[in-house]
């Protein structure tokens, strides 16, 4: 699907246009400047998404919600099809 | 609703499987904010003509997008009725996008001056949506009144003067029009407008004359080729039926009833769908204690729809997985059992039960607001139908 390269180690942001809303399954993830939705599929992605913009490294934010090292890559795809649809962001 | 299914660190279930369980808010909800109309049109899937005297107040209507903004409901699809005859709707509109409730409206363009135009193209987080039934006065004007045609095209070019930027062009496919989606496409092109054409489906007058102007079984494969070639024309997602023809149309395949979709009608009573007004589907009243958002939590009706259904006589066929059945209202309002094939199945299995079911069999559509009794549709002759945009 999405193949983008996503640099862990820079510091990234939920856009301040998205709008996060807690669903049973993860989360909906609208963007109010696309009017795009997008699916979080999953809690702990919605974790590492709210914990971005307080550390300095997306590596950082999925360290501190507790994703396995071994689980990165598949965290980094997932993270840059996100920042493909701008809900998240480089700051 | 088209969505971005971002690839994910955990496969979860197919995503149809997680919004059949239901959302913690619909993500298409339908606003109806008056059963008055200037039209009327003899499709009007509300059957509206006549203010309700129950209908919502300013302040009722404020406190229901306050509601709104809480579930964080990220945009309501406005109608009516014609929605800009309510004199509070410009207000209600700068409420609820000040409330960060998007408003996408549909209006048949009667109030739909420069002044207007041009307030709408200062507004950020607005969608207009002009409702035409025909590329033409004539194939319009049968169906929706005579002169409405005129009118959407003067709201139009409004819209356009004020530099409002992509409109959408909204059309109900009948019998009567679908030769003209070429035409349809071309009026949206020279505005810089999307196109949107959704399903006619039996419901408020369009129980009356469903028979005669849903498309015919022909036209229905004319149309899904039509829609495959065009990806960038908006569908609602409501001809998810005709996936059963090959490879699915884009968007979410499943009838979203009380699951992703719902109404809140002009008086406040709250449905699982636009198409579904009838007691039956009934769920409650955002005027009761706990609003809207109790009703979505806890309407029993709304819980049942949620709930994994049987696929009746569909059970058996290949192509549910893509179709799933269809659509409930048009079930519904046909006399069909909800479980099983729609009336327009593109395999021809809604035939036999819809032949033997006939008009006042049929339940009939409530919360009735028509001006005069039943519209018929001025039936035109194929021959006579223009093919081509008059511009
Ligand atoms: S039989 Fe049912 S599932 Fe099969 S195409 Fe017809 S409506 Fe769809
Ligand atoms: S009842 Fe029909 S119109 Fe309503 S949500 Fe289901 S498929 Fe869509």
């Amino acid at each position: 699907m999405h193949h983008v390269a996503f640099d862990l180690f820079r510091a990234y942001r939920l856009s301040p246009a998205v709008s996060l809303r807690a669903e049973p399954f993860g989360a909906l993830a609208y963007h109010f400047g696309t009017r795009r939705l997008s699916l979080v599929k999953s809690p702990e992605l919605v974790t590492v998404l709210r914990l971005l913009d307080s550390h300095d490294s997306a590596a950082g934010a999925l360290d501190a919600a507790g994703v396995p090292i071994r689980q990165r890559a598949r965290y980094a795809v997932a993270l840059a099809a996100l920042a493909d649809s701008e809900v998240i962001g480089a700051r | 609703m088209r969505a971005d299914t971002a690839g994910q660190p955990r496969r979860t279930a197919a995503l149809t499987e997680q919004f059949k369980a239901g959302l913690a808010a619909p993500i298409c909800l339908t606003w109806e904010l008056t059963y008055a109309c200037n039209l009327a049109c003899v499709h009007c899937l509300s059957a509206s003509g006549r203010r309700d005297p129950r209908e919502l107040s300013t302040a009722e209507c404020m406190r229901v997008v306050d509601e709104l903004e809480r579930m964080q409901v990220f945009y309501a699809n406005i109608g009516g009725g014609e929605p800009t005859l309510r004199p509070d709707f410009w207000d209600l509109l700068d409420y609820s996008v000040a409330h960060h409730v998007g408003i996408k409206f549909s209006t048949n363009g009667v109030r739909l001056d420069k002044r207007a135009a041009q307030r709408l193209a200062r507004t950020g987080y607005v969608d207009v949506q002009i409702s035409i039934d025909g590329a033409t006065a004539e194939v319009n004007d049968a169906v929706r009144g005579i002169g409405s045609f005129a009118m959407a095209r003067r709201a139009m070019d409004a819209l356009a003067e004020a530099g409002f930027g992509e409109f959408k062009i909204s059309i109900v496919v009948t019998r009567h029009n679908v030769s003209q989606l070429d035409a349809f496409k071309q009026i949206a092109d020279e505005y810089g407008a999307r196109l949107r054409v959704t399903r006619l489906r039996p419901s408020g007058r369009a129980a009356d004359c469903w028979d005669d102007l849903h498309p015919t079984a022909a036209q229905q494969r004319l149309l899904y080729d039509w829609l495959c070639a065009r990806p960038d024309v908006l569908t609602g997602d409501s001809f998810f039926h005709l996936s059963a023809f090959g490879s699915p149309l884009p968007g979410l395949n499943l009838c979203g009833a009380g699951r992703v979709v719902c109404l809140i009608d002009p008086v406040g009573d709250v449905y699982a769908c636009p198409f579904v007004l009838h007691e039956q589907f009934r769920a409650g009243n955002v005027r009761q204690p706990g609003g809207f958002a109790r009703v979505w939590r806890e309407s029993e009706l709304l819980r049942r729809l949620r709930e994994p259904a049987s696929a009746g006589a569909c059970a058996s066929c290949g192509q549910f997985d893509a179709c799933q059945g269809g659509c409930m209202a048009a079930k519904f309002f046909t006399g069909l059992p909800l479980d099983g094939p729609d009336p327009e199945c593109v395999l021809g299995h809604g035939q036999p039960e819809l032949a033997s079911t006939c008009l006042p069999d049929r339940p009939r559509p409530s919360a009735g607001h028509s001006r005069t009794g039943r519209a018929a549709p001025v039936l035109i002759p194929a021959d006579r139908i223009a093919t081509r945009a008059a511009t």
